[in-house]
């Protein structure tokens, strides 16, 4: 009678342990959110990508419907490719699609917004997006502000 | 002048001698492990003292910790505006450091010591030796179910206290200081990853778990015998593996987390 009390509480223990791995799994990490290798894949060029990582999220309008996959560097245009997959549940993207890549708050992390376009075909996977935005990097803006500050100067 | 160095050279080759014979019992022991699965009882009797026996504690003291993380995490955060980060702070904290090291102090503290005080007390009242003169073999009955059940043991309790934590930390965070719950999970949802993360904390707690419980087993078998043998074993059991651990701990997060 003592054994199966220990063994009960062996398999209780056993139980609790695994119930917390799958809790950390699923609801801690990203696993729950999105399987990863589902979906289609798509790509877009940029001239910068900031700080955009791969595993960033892909939104529209406000809302994650992709992962970024990976980010390259194109030798001949100099630009940077960005390849990313969208669940498969989203597959009525329109074909003129545009991505830009924003900033989630002031310090947040980056992410690649969508925005849908008007045309009646959608984006098959393997397309690629031909309107898009770079991220926006503060020195650049800064120093147009300081630029065009110093010219209106000039001209007073 | 010659003494000290000769006393330097002696404590040195003594510490090199227990190293290489901790080492070939580890080896002897591990020579054991195919006969525990016909017999894996012994290894459910172990799970049993090491690993139920320190749920009380692991659960008490993995939701405070998570509790208390919760509560620093925003007073600083709060500055920023960037309490919605309390959850990724929290859960990354916990699955990748304090959960595997915390629990494996005090694991080290709970079944470790108890480990050691038993085996060496075993050998204190020639238990052991009566099992080798009946021919069973104490290294495979004894110390590799011990072994075995502390390694199994140790990264489900890890993955209690991590998880135990993070709702602790959730209860503080969004029930007591009034972070957003969404914000709370689908932030730390994007930061934490199954793979760079939480199976990397569970790498740590089971390497973790090898070294205290070899310790513990090792400093029990080979402690002198007598009472005050047996005592002084236990305390070096506590002092050796928690050093251990976080020695171990440093490396294991260079090697892990310098990308």
């Amino acid at each position: 009678m003592h054994n199966r009390t220990l063994e009960i509480g062996v398999g209780v223990f056993v139980a609790l342990g695994l119930a917390a791995l799958l809790m950390l799994a699923m609801k801690v990490s990203n696993l729950g959110a999105l399987s990863g290798d589902g979906g289609y894949e798509l790509s877009a060029r940029f001239d910068n990508i900031g700080g955009l990582k791969v595993r960033s999220p892909v939104t529209m309008a406000g809302v994650r419907i992709g992962r970024v996959l990976d980010i390259s560097f194109d030798n001949e245009t100099y630009e940077a490719v960005a390849r990313f997959a969208i669940e498969p549940q989203y597959n009525r993207l329109p074909k003129d699609t545009s991505a830009s890549i924003f900033t989630a708050g002031l310090l947040g992390e980056q992410y690649l917004g969508l925005e849908p376009g008007g045309e009646e075909d959608f984006l098959q996977a393997g397309d690629e997006i031909r309107m898009t935005q770079s991220a926006v990097v503060l020195e650049q803006i800064i120093g147009q502000f300081l630029y065009s500050k110093a010219s209106e100067g000039e001209d007073k | 002048m010659m003494d000290l160095l000769q006393q330097l050279g002696q404590v040195g080759l003594q510490a090199f001698q227990r190293l290489g014979r901790g080492s070939l019992f580890f080896f002897q022991v591990l020579l054991g492990f195919p006969d525990l699965i016909r017999r894996f009882h012994l290894v459910v009797v172990q799970l049993w003292s090491v690993g139920v026996r320190s749920l009380l504690l692991i659960v008490v003291a993995g939701t405070f910790v998570g509790m208390v993380l919760s509560l620093q995490g925003y007073n600083t955060l709060v500055d920023f505006g960037a309490e919605e980060s309390l959850g990724v702070l929290v859960a990354l904290s916990l699955v990748r450091e304090l959960g595997p090291v915390v629990s494996a102090l005090l694991f080290a503290g709970r079944a470790g010591s108890a480990l050691t005080a038993e085996i060496g007390l075993m050998k204190a009242t020639e238990q052991l030796a009566g099992m080798e003169m009946m021919a069973v073999d104490p290294l495979r009955r004894i110390v590799a179910p011990r072994l075995l059940g502390g390694i199994l043991a140790m990264p489900l309790l890890a993955a209690l206290f991590s998880a135990l934590g993070v709702i602790g930390g959730y209860f503080v965070g969004v029930g007591l200081l009034g972070v957003d719950d969404g914000a709370f999970w689908s932030q730390m949802q994007t930061k934490v990853d199954l793979n760079d993360d939480i199976l990397n904390g569970v790498i740590k707690s089971v390497v973790f778990g090898v070294a205290v419980t070899w310790i513990a087993v090792f400093e029990g078998y080979d402690a002198v015998p007598t009472s005050e043998g047996v005592s002084r074993a236990t305390t070096r059991t506590v002092v050796h593996s928690s050093l251990a651990v976080l020695c171990l701990d440093f490396v294991l997060t260079a090697l892990m987390f310098n990308g």
